[in-house]
């Protein structure tokens, strides 16, 4: 070896490398400082690699009929989800053609769920065929990022109270922004008792997180499924429909407009709510559900609208009991107050028709002969009523009678997109005519059911129970009992009193039973069943007069009130009248034995 | 020194201990990364860390036998293995396996064994026996020449087999050159700020950099101001520096090719392109940033374990450590590598022949280099370029050639007093 040594010169150098030695360290821990103790986007990052977030869908509650007839169910169908991050490099043709769809709808679909979300799923293709999910299911290895979730779509086991029902439907954008439980892709109720029912019915979703590897291979569950939960079925609805009635009203409305409610007066249970014309509720499920939606919006005949619930009409004569009621409160007419009709009502310039009839009339044979004069007398006279300041003051007090029978406010029942209906306010003929400028006189067509009013066929239904009852009403509602338990729906339990004493009532409730024995309704009478009811005519300007008819029956222990509206059909006892009495029958009977009448009319169109 | 009997009571405690303790981590790390069912066994040789096992056994092996060598065999026969490296690079280049478009290794059974890891060792010795037994009193160009020469060979040869990242490792021992005055202050200065505004450049807007540099150069220039000879030198260096940021820039924007541009801007901008060139660096950092500050435990780290990090027994296994351990496990191995490299330093200078420290300082440059680029690369500092994290990660030859290099100084450490 060398004696040469040259150490000295540059010994001083070790201490530069010392010094980028410990330099490096330390930049690399400060960096490793910030990246593992500060930045928490890695953390999330990790978790988005390899935790599936798994929806379990609860199957929607099921609907079944006040007998324990299963009405509305569900099966099972497949939708093909994504997860746009993890879908890698795939054989896009192949996976086109077993869709069945094309290159570029494939593409905008991955744009747009990648748009919506990365790391979440998306529905790619929704209810794919029982074919396409086997094919599916073969190749799944080598699509990853796809997954098919199971769902369920409602199924029907009659095509009948479309309209009670309502549909279920994917969760639109406003929704989902509101309410964190929904997704995009799933589904809600958009009317109906599906959608007053939703968190009934739809249950709670069950969320299972699986880790995954870098394949996407389902590794096990993630801590054990400590963050697991599970999915709650929907509770099942047990509504206050009976289909039979349901059936045979929605039989007896074919080719009609118009709407049939039946409550019974006990409990305000809607019996039946028919709306017509209506259309089978399968139409709403399923992959034909959007353009069969726009088929539906686009017919003339609005199948889409409620009208048991969302349209108004001036009640017409059928409020004539509500009229007499209030003046035999009011103390204007005792039952036996008898007037003189000459076939007009004339006063101060009015003047209003009424057909002939036998005269004199009482409040009995008034309701019986739906006088005109003697309602429009009895009228005037509640609001001339000595003792008020104005007349403001006086109708309101007549308004609020009207109101109390749920005439001209929202129910409050369980169905959705319930109509207030109207009853002019003070206010409004004030604005009309000035504080000063209106009188009885300028009202008087109210007195008749018509004018500045207008209720739809539940509240006249309602109104009718509210008669039967002889001054009370439960509010109408259409489920009676939620989930296995059977418990009660108590919501409804509340009774609604009527500020009219309740003989008063008993003197209505028998004109109205003498109106189907010997009055205008008399050829719609049942035999073998007291029905009580009233003929309404009402005015229409646009066309032919809507048919109207209120009953309930039987008339001293009612167990069914009932409202019918036949647009355009003409008189009240014509059209409607039989329709109720059908309908009466064939619930209190089971079995109507009038068949001329039940071919008339489901025959007729109109 | 009197006392031959015993090859460990001179040895280096501190360093046989950090081999010992860095070697157990890698393979407990090693396991972890490549552990996948319950029931694995720990000497299941058909997995790497059961051929680690072996790798580990038999470099133990390997360093007990450079304790028994005399030392004379080294200075004697400091040219004859650089040769013989040089020479087992050249028939990888015609015989050899080529994994991952690399031909870089001979087969041997089930084990690959990668010459140019060798080759450090080569040129560490053919450096300390050129350097340290010529009689260069005063260091000529020639000499340079002929060292960078030593160095040029082999890295050339490796670069051949397409190996950059080994091939930039060969640059390391410009550190050894710096220690031993072949290369200077300045130029070394130059240097780390050259590679420093390089990468500067490309993540940060450069009239941002430029302006940096100005108000830096002005508030140095106006605490040195009465010194004008520096005042001068600071703004030549200042309008140098301007000039190298923008060349770097507009080389960047409009010289290279897209395919060169896409592992840097990687590097720059993190997360472009995860599915592809960015991928291992993303899965890299999403491993090591989740590992918070104590990390998930081991054989809990939900990256590793579901191998979402490819190589992560080999080149990522720092991921490992970073996710399962966290910071704290980063801190400790971090840790490590600085005191175990310090602690070299001081056995480099504590020697008195050329010879031994070069061969101590080849050491560390080789240690420290693949230390700072193999961390950097798994954190996003510097651009993924190949290189394993000596001693802990998996992989034979690297680590027997570190093993090697080490007990090989170890050696001359414990002959120090017999060497001159």
């Amino acid at each position: 070896m060398q004696r040469y040594n040259k150490t000295d010169q540059y010994a001083s150098r070790k201490n530069v490398i010392a010094a980028l030695v410990a330099g490096v360290g330390i930049v690399l821990l400060i960096r490793l400082f910030m990246l593992q103790v500060i930045d928490p986007s890695y953390k999330a990052f990790a978790r988005s690699n390899y935790l599936r977030h798994i929806t379990d869908y609860p199957s929607r509650g099921l609907i079944y009929d006040r007998h324990g007839e299963l009405l509305v169910y569900n099966e099972a169908h497949y939708d093909l989800m994504v997860i746009p991050g993890q879908v890698g490099d795939i054989d896009t043709v192949a996976f086109c053609n077993m869709l069945g769809i094309d290159v570029s709808t494939f593409e905008s679909r991955m744009l747009q769920a990648a748009r919506h979300s990365r790391f979440r799923a998306s529905l790619f293709e929704k209810q794919i065929s029982k074919n396409t999910f086997a094919a599916f299911q073969e190749k799944m290895f080598r699509f990853p990022g796809f997954f098919v979730q199971p769902r369920t779509m409602r199924k029907y086991n009659y095509p009948v109270a479309t309209h009670t029902f309502g549909y279920v439907g994917e969760a639109g954008p406003s929704v989902i922004n509101n309410d964190p439980y929904y997704r995009p892709g799933d589904f809600i109720g958009i009317s109906g008792i599906e959608r007053s029912y939703e968190e009934v019915l739809r249950g709670k979703k069950g969320l299972r997180i699986r880790t995954v590897d870098v394949f996407n291979r389902d590794v096990g569950p993630f801590y054990e499924g400590r963050y697991d939960t599970l999915a709650v079925p929907g509770q099942d609805l047990y509504t206050t429909l009976d289909l039979q009635l349901q059936l045979y009203g929605e039989h007896l409305m074919k080719n009609k407009r118009g709407s049939i409610v039946a409550i019974e007066p006990a409990t305000g249970e809607i019996l039946t709510l028919i709306s017509s014309p209506s259309f089978d509720p399968g139409l709403l499920v399923g992959r034909q559900r959007t353009q069969n939606y726009r088929m539906l919006q686009n017919d003339t005949l609005k199948p889409l609208f409620n009208r048991a619930l969302m349209a108004q009409y001036p009640p017409g004569s059928v409020f004539k009991p509500i009229s007499f009621l209030i003046a035999l409160q009011e103390g204007i007419i005792q039952p036996h107050t008898i007037y003189q009709c000459p076939g007009v009502y004339q006063s101060r310039g009015v003047s209003i028709r009424c057909r002939s009839h036998p005269n004199p009339v009482n409040v009995s044979s008034a309701i019986q002969h739906s006088c005109n004069t003697f309602s429009s007398i009895i009228f005037q006279q509640t609001i001339n009523k000595p003792g008020f300041s104005s007349i403001q003051e006086s109708f309101s007090r007549w308004r609020a009678y009207v109101q109390s029978f749920g005439l001209g406010q929202q129910l409050g029942s369980d169905l959705s997109y319930e109509l207030p209906g109207m009853i002019a306010t003070p206010d409004y003929y004030d604005r009309i005519y000035g504080p000063r400028g209106w009188r009885s006189q300028t009202i008087i067509s109210l007195g008749i059911g018509q004018g500045e009013m207008g209720v739809t066929p539940l509240q006249l239904a309602n109104m009718t129970a509210a008669i039967a009852n002889r001054g009370y009403y439960y509010t109408p509602h259409v489920v009676r009992a939620i989930g296995e338990t059977g418990e009660l729906n108590n919501q409804f339990a509340l009774v609604n009193d009527v500020p009219i004493h309740s003989m008063h009532f008993e003197t209505i409730a028998n004109a109205m039973h003498a109106v189907v024995n010997n009055g205008t309704a008399r050829g719609s009478r049942i035999p073998g069943i007291s029905m009580a009811g009233k003929t309404g005519t009402v005015q229409n300007p646009q066309g032919e007069n809507h048919s109207v008819f209120i009953a309930f029956a039987p008339a001293d222990d009612p167990r069914i009130a009932i409202s019918v509206v036949v647009e355009n059909a003409g008189y009240g006892s014509e059209w409607a009248a039989p329709i109720a009495s059908l309908m009466i029958e064939k619930y209190l009977a089971s079995e109507v034995t009038r068949r001329w009448l039940e071919n008339r009319v489901a025959n007729a169109s109109f | 020194m009197t006392n031959r009997s015993g090859i460990f009571d001179n040895i280096d405690k501190t360093v046989l201990f950090l081999f010992l303790l860095m070697t157990g981590i890698g393979w407990v790390n090693i396991f972890s990364a490549e552990y996948s069912a319950p029931g694995g066994q720990i000497l299941d040789l058909s997995a790497s860390y059961g051929k680690q096992m072996i790798w580990i056994g038999t470099a133990m092996l390997a360093a007990a036998a450079i304790l028994i060598i005399d030392v004379r065999f080294f200075t004697n026969f400091a040219w004859v293995i650089y040769v013989l490296t040089i020479l087992a690079l050249v028939a990888v280049l015609i015989w050899g396996t080529e994994i991952n478009a690399t031909k870089a290794w001979f087969r041997v059974g089930g084990l690959a064994i990668q010459p140019s890891e060798f080759a450090k060792y080569g040129v560490a010795m053919a450096l300390a026996s050129f350097i340290g037994s010529k009689r260069i009193r005063k260091t000529t160009n020639m000499h340079r020449a002929r060292a960078f020469l030593i160095i040029l060979l082999p890295a050339v040869l490796v670069l051949l087999q397409k190996d950059v990242g080994t091939t930039l490792v060969f640059a390391s021992f410009v550190l050894v050159l710096f220690r031993e005055g072949f290369v200077g202050r300045l130029t070394l200065f130059f240097l780390g700020l050259a590679i420093f505004l390089f990468i500067l450049t490309l993540m940060v807007n450069e009239f941002i950099i430029i302006g940096s540099l100005a108000i830096i150069s002005i508030i140095t220039g106006t605490i040195m101001r009465k010194k004008h000879a520096f005042v001068a030198q600071l703004t030549i260096l200042f309008l140098l520096t301007s000039a190298y940021v923008l060349t770097v820039d507009y080389a960047f924007e409009n010289v290279l090719q897209s395919h060169h541009k896409a592992r840097i801007e990687v590097l720059v901008y993190g997360d472009a392109d995860l599915q592809g060139a960015g991928y291992n660096l993303h899965q890299s950092k999403i491993a090591i940033g989740s590992g918070g500050l104590t990390g998930k435990g081991f054989l809990q780290g939900t990256q590793t374990q579901f191998n979402f990090i490819p190589e992560q027994s080999t080149d990522f296994i720092f991921c490992t450590i970073g996710e399962e351990w966290g910071f704290a496990g980063s801190f400790v191995v971090i840790g490590l590598f600085s005191v175990l490299l310090l602690r070299l330093i001081t056995l480099a200078e504590r020697q008195k022949s050329t010879f031994s420290r070069i061969i101590g300082y080849s050491t560390i440059s080789v240690l420290f280099t693949h230390f700072a680029i193999n961390i950097g690369m798994t954190i996003g500092l510097v651009p993924v370029i190949g290189i394993p994290l000596p001693l802990i990660s998996y992989g034979g030859s690297s680590l027997w050639a570190l093993t090697l290099l080490l007990f090989t100084f170890l050696k001359l450490d414990t002959r120090r007093m017999d060497m001159n």
